[in-house]
């Protein structure tokens, strides 16, 4: 069971990995559908000894929707925005990927000094978490397309809700309902954003949305 | 009564997406937020303990900012009827750039707007920061949507950036969350219920580090949400492109909400024997908002974006009153903190929807194309005057009283230093909105413009607020200063 | 016994060219064809040593050395390169270094030969080969080294032949991981398809075989020998740590390890029968992809 959870592991590493090195924009929803999926998976293995049917329904629920639902709406945003690629990121793919690993070295490093109360489930889930939050943050400030960004931003959910698995298992179930059922909102409504943004722009590249400013020229 | 105040709103909002009549809707706006007003005032007189178990009840700090929301939101619901009809006959051309533009459907519109009203109610209601969180993640999301009511490139600019900067900072307190049960955790690794409830955690024990940790998390989280610098960047755009009246709910009561957050997560600290740090972070992100505030106030020509980063100040404000009181209880830091936080929201949202009335007679934002109120709008210009005032901190409003408080508590707690310096502030952001609001109100009337017939629905309003912060200002009833004091106290502090 | 590690190394010299075969085989089956025989290769290099070799004017004795020295160089890496379970001829602490330096050493003495005849292509076609090649040193030498520091050993033969299936049990993380790392490095070193096209004519999208276009007779030969090697080498590696089989008997062990590798040359002739080659400019993006694999491994293993 251990090596099984550290396999999922390394796969949700893999995954980010690949959303930092991957320019192509379906191959990104993909891999963030994919790391929901495992994330899932892990949940229902973490609990190992005390499964409940709230707890499977839950795990269900939130595999269905960040394999599922999330992607499907993002995907629609896509064909609306008709982008296939992340064009010129703000930081390159190959640097991207490097940094990346390098922060998965600062997550090991930060997670083997913090004084856990109980031992997380696995030794590799602290720092994976981190790893996952790191990666959404970066992807949000690297790439410049809104779709890439919502997916970053989705993956630091992921991130979050990871950690909150490895060390706060006591978090209440209505509560953790209600988190997802604030991202799914999150991503429908981000969703419509970026059908609004396609349509006024023709291009939904957030760097050129800079009309507000303080001091107009 | 809590679950009600959370449900009725949203109920009503699913119900003005689908209602097909305008009249039905704006029916159904009046009426919940009404009942809405009702029943809060209900509940200044059924109040009671919380249960310590309950997830939605209702204390002193929560009546009190659900107190605020509601009032704000029936006015301006009602301000919403006149301002709706201005929107439905004037051209839809932009006035800066000159293209012509749709506006959103106005049943989306009532619908978020009653939805947003629910979710600042659970906000205020909630007991347990997972719900909590979860509350103002929420209200994130169903006012982007009111962001872009004017469907143009610069509100959806900024609703954008509303979204994505507020959904990122507020992920952190989420993390901040979970690092509070981390922190409070037992030798077991089982934690108990995170309950915002102060007297809950009196006389446990926490984990220093992992506390501490979960402040800072929560303190850019929500901080992000409340305006402080520098995670500010979203509101000036936001409440520069949002229609008036949902500006005004922004700043005067999603603002104070999140807030309310940051306080109940404070008070949870000082209880687990952080006070101290959690008091000092908060003075400082207070004066930095501040500073920030006064240079772009300095070199402003848009006078919603004035507003805005007046809101910036003013949270500061609070943010230093409510580290003041953390570092020296019993000087009245906290308590001055709350009574300025009812009092900016009600001058706040004064000056939003006068300034949506300027902006219908003038077409502009720019403060130096708005000449002579006094003589094509009396009534808007005399609010607009009495607003600037009120929120610079002069006497007779309220505003006075709080800033007041607050830097006596500053003295009080022999931080004199940091009170010289917010006093300087203030002085620099008097000068700088006394002599923009001058400027718009008195001397002639532009060329063209003649004396307008102000709509009674989008006056009646910010008179009526007005009085308000008069009142507040001359004498602070009974019932408020009893129920900002038990506010402290459940809150942590000392009165 | 003892004479079992000089069987294989035997055993390595002589199959080398066949397992270009197998990969030929594949291809052609892909495609629908019947493909040249198995043995093609040894026709080819045999055809090629009764040759003789024509020099040009402008090149000097650098020219002539590269074939031998880059030979002899893989020929003596080959010695330390455990099959499996099979200890090496020759291992000793740190070994890796060595492989890898003279698997270098045989690309610089190809490169200087391409350099010297002084042509525009095969400089072209060197300098691709030093920057791809320069980036995946790191990668193969990351990748050992995260292996060496799970099984505390760092003699390629140390760390390759305790592995056994109870290993990917146990630490499956950090082995699939080198092992993708290593299988890219594969790729790249052995100028195979996504990297290099073996089969492509235009020069312009050489990076291997336009180095060698000047080389002719015998020096052609061993080239060709010397890249079948290479090729065995770095297969072995890999075969060891993809698919280490555990029995006992060396005899099984080493049917064991000959199949993986025919079982290889399959995978590599699948793997150009269904992918085009990656534009010049994305190979550093994979060979990238290569090294943060090999970082990952090693992060893994340093827990």
């Amino acid at each position: 069971m251990h090596s099984l959870m550290d396999t999922l592991l390394v796969v949700v590493v893999l995954t980010n990995l690949w959303l930092l090195g991957s320019g192509r924009i379906g191959a990104s929803i993909n891999a963030a559908a994919a790391q929901g999926v495992v994330l899932g998976v892990l949940a229902v293995l973490i609990e190992e000894g005390r499964l409940g049917v709230p707890l499977v329904a839950f795990a269900v629920l939130s595999g269905v929707m960040k394999g599922v639902v999330f992607p499907w709406l993002l995907r629609r945003a896509q064909r609306v925005a008709g982008v296939n690629r992340e064009i010129e990121p703000l930081v390159g793919y190959t640097v991207s990927v490097l940094a990346g690993v390098a922060a998965l070295g600062i997550a090991m490093r930060l997670s083997a000094r913090l004084p856990l109360p109980a031992p997380a489930p696995s030794a590799l889930m602290v720092p994976v978490a981190l790893f996952t939050l790191f990666s959404g943050l970066f992807l949000i400030v690297s790439r410049k397309k809104a779709i890439t960004q919502v997916t970053g931003y989705l993956v630091m959910e992921n991130g979050i809700y990871t950690l909150g698995m490895a060390i706060a298992r006591e978090e209440p179930f209505l509560v953790q309902l209600g988190v997802l059922l604030d991202l799914f909102v999150g991503v429908f409504v981000m969703g419509i954003a970026i059908f609004h943004i396609s349509r006024e722009f023709d291009h939904i590249d957030t760097d050129q949305l800079s009309a507000l400013k303080d001091t107009q020229s | 009564m809590s679950a009600a105040l959370v449900i009725m709103p949203l109920a009503a909002g699913c119900a003005a997406f689908v209602a097909r009549w305008r009249w039905l809707r704006q029916a159904i706006l009046l009426a919940v937020t009404g009942a809405h007003a009702v029943l809060t005032a209900c509940c200044w007189f059924t109040r009671r303990e919380a249960a310590p178990g309950a997830w939605l009840a209702l204390d002193a700090p929560g009546l009190l900012f659900l107190s605020i929301t509601s009032l704000l939101a029936l006015l301006a619901a009602v301000y919403s009827i006149g301002y709706l009809r201005r929107e439905r006959e004037s051209g839809h051309e932009d006035f800066e750039e000159g293209f012509v533009f749709a506006n959103q459907p106005e049943a989306v519109f009532t619908g978020c707007l009653l939805v947003f009203l629910g979710t600042m109610s659970l906000v205020c209601v909630s007991r347990h920061f997972g719900v909590l969180w979860v509350a103002i993640e929420a209200t994130t999301l169903a006012s982007a949507p009111l962001i872009h009511f004017h469907r143009h490139h610069r509100s959806l600019e900024a609703a954008w950036k509303y979204l994505l900067i507020c959904s990122v900072g507020i992920a952190l307190a989420l993390l901040g969350t979970y690092f509070l049960s981390v922190a409070v955790a037992g030798p077991d690794g089982a934690a108990p219920q995170l309950s915002v409830a102060v007297g809950a955690w009196a006389g446990k024990s926490a984990q220093g580090a992992w506390l501490r940790a979960a402040f800072i998390c929560m303190l850019v989280g929500y901080g992000t949400k409340m305006g402080l610098a520098p995670m500010h960047t979203w509101l000036p755009d936001a409440h520069s492109e949002a229609p008036s009246l949902v500006s005004a709910l922004l700043s005067g009561a999603l603002l104070n909400c999140a807030f309310l957050a940051l306080l109940r997560m404070s008070g949870v600290c000082g209880a687990l024997g952080e006070g101290a740090f959690c008091g000092r972070l908060l003075a400082g992100f207070g004066l930095l908002s501040m500073g920030v505030a006064a240079v772009f106030i300095v070199a402003q020509r848009d006078f919603k974006r004035l507003l805005a980063y007046s809101s910036v100040e003013h949270m500061g404000i609070l943010a230093f009153g409510a580290g003041i009181g953390l570092l020296a209880a019993g000087t009245g830091g906290a308590g001055g903190a709350l009574l300025h936080a009812a009092n900016h929201s009600t001058v706040k949202a004064l000056l939003f929807l006068v300034a949506g009335n300027v902006i219908a007679a003038y077409k502009t934002k720019d403060i130096g194309s708005v000449r002579g109120m006094l003589r094509v709008q009396p009534a808007s210009g005399v609010l607009w005057l009495a607003g600037i005032i009120a929120i610079t901190g002069m006497p007779p409003f309220g505003v006075f009283v709080g800033k007041f408080m607050i830097l006596k508590a500053a003295f009080d707690a022999r931080l004199g230093w940091c009170a010289a310096v917010a006093l300087g502030i203030m002085a620099v952001i008097f000068l700088c909105m006394t002599r923009a609001a001058a400027g718009m109100v008195f001397g002639d009337a532009p060329a063209g413009m003649a004396r307008e017939r102000e709509l009674r629905a989008t006056i009646v309003p910010p008179m009526a607020l007005c009085a308000l912060a008069l009142v507040l200002g001359v004498c602070v009833p009974g019932a408020l200063q009893q129920l900002i004091a038990a506010a402290v106290a459940a809150l942590g502090g000392r009165p | 016994m003892k004479a079992l590690p000089v069987i294989h190394f035997v055993l390595g010299l002589l199959l080398a060219p066949f397992l270009f075969g197998v990969i030929n085989r594949t291809k052609a089956f892909f495609a629908g064809r019947r493909g040249q025989p198995l043995l093609q290769m040894y026709y080819d290099l045999w055809k090629l040593v009764r040759k003789g070799a024509v020099y040009s004017e402008t090149t000097t004795w650098v020219f002539r050395a590269g074939p031998v020295v880059s030979l002899a160089a893989v020929v003596l890496a080959l010695l330390f390169v455990p099959a499996g379970r099979l200890p090496a001829v020759a291992a000793f602490g740190g070994d890796i270094l060595l492989v890898a330096y003279l698997l270098a050493l045989a690309r610089f003495a190809t490169m200087s030969a391409a350099l010297d005849t002084g042509s525009s292509f095969e400089g072209m076609g060197a300098s691709r080969e030093a920057q791809f090649s320069a980036m995946a040193e790191p990668a193969l030498l990351i990748s050992l080294a995260a292996l060496g520091r799970h099984v505390h050993a760092w003699s390629l033969s140390g760390i390759i032949n305790p592995l056994g299936p109870e290993a990917w049990r146990g630490a499956g993380p950090v082995l699939a991981l080198a092992a993708g790392a290593m299988a890219i490095v594969f790729l790249v070193e052995n100028a195979r398809i996504p990297v290099d096209d073996p089969n492509t004519h235009l020069e312009l999208t050489m990076i291997h075989e336009v180095m060698v276009l000047d080389h002719g007779g015998p020096d052609f030969a061993a080239i060709q020998y010397g890249a079948a090697l290479k090729l065995w080498l770095l297969g072995s590696l890999l075969v060891g740590i993809a698919a280490p089989v555990h029995t006992g008997s060396a005899v099984i062990d080493g049917a064991a390890f000959l199949g993986g590798m025919c079982a290889l040359g399959v995978c590599v002739g699948a793997v150009e029968s269904s992918m085009a080659r990656l534009r010049l400019t994305r190979v550093p993006h994979l060979i990238a992809g290569a090294a943060a694999l090999a970082l990952l491994a090693a992060i893994m293993a340093l827990r």
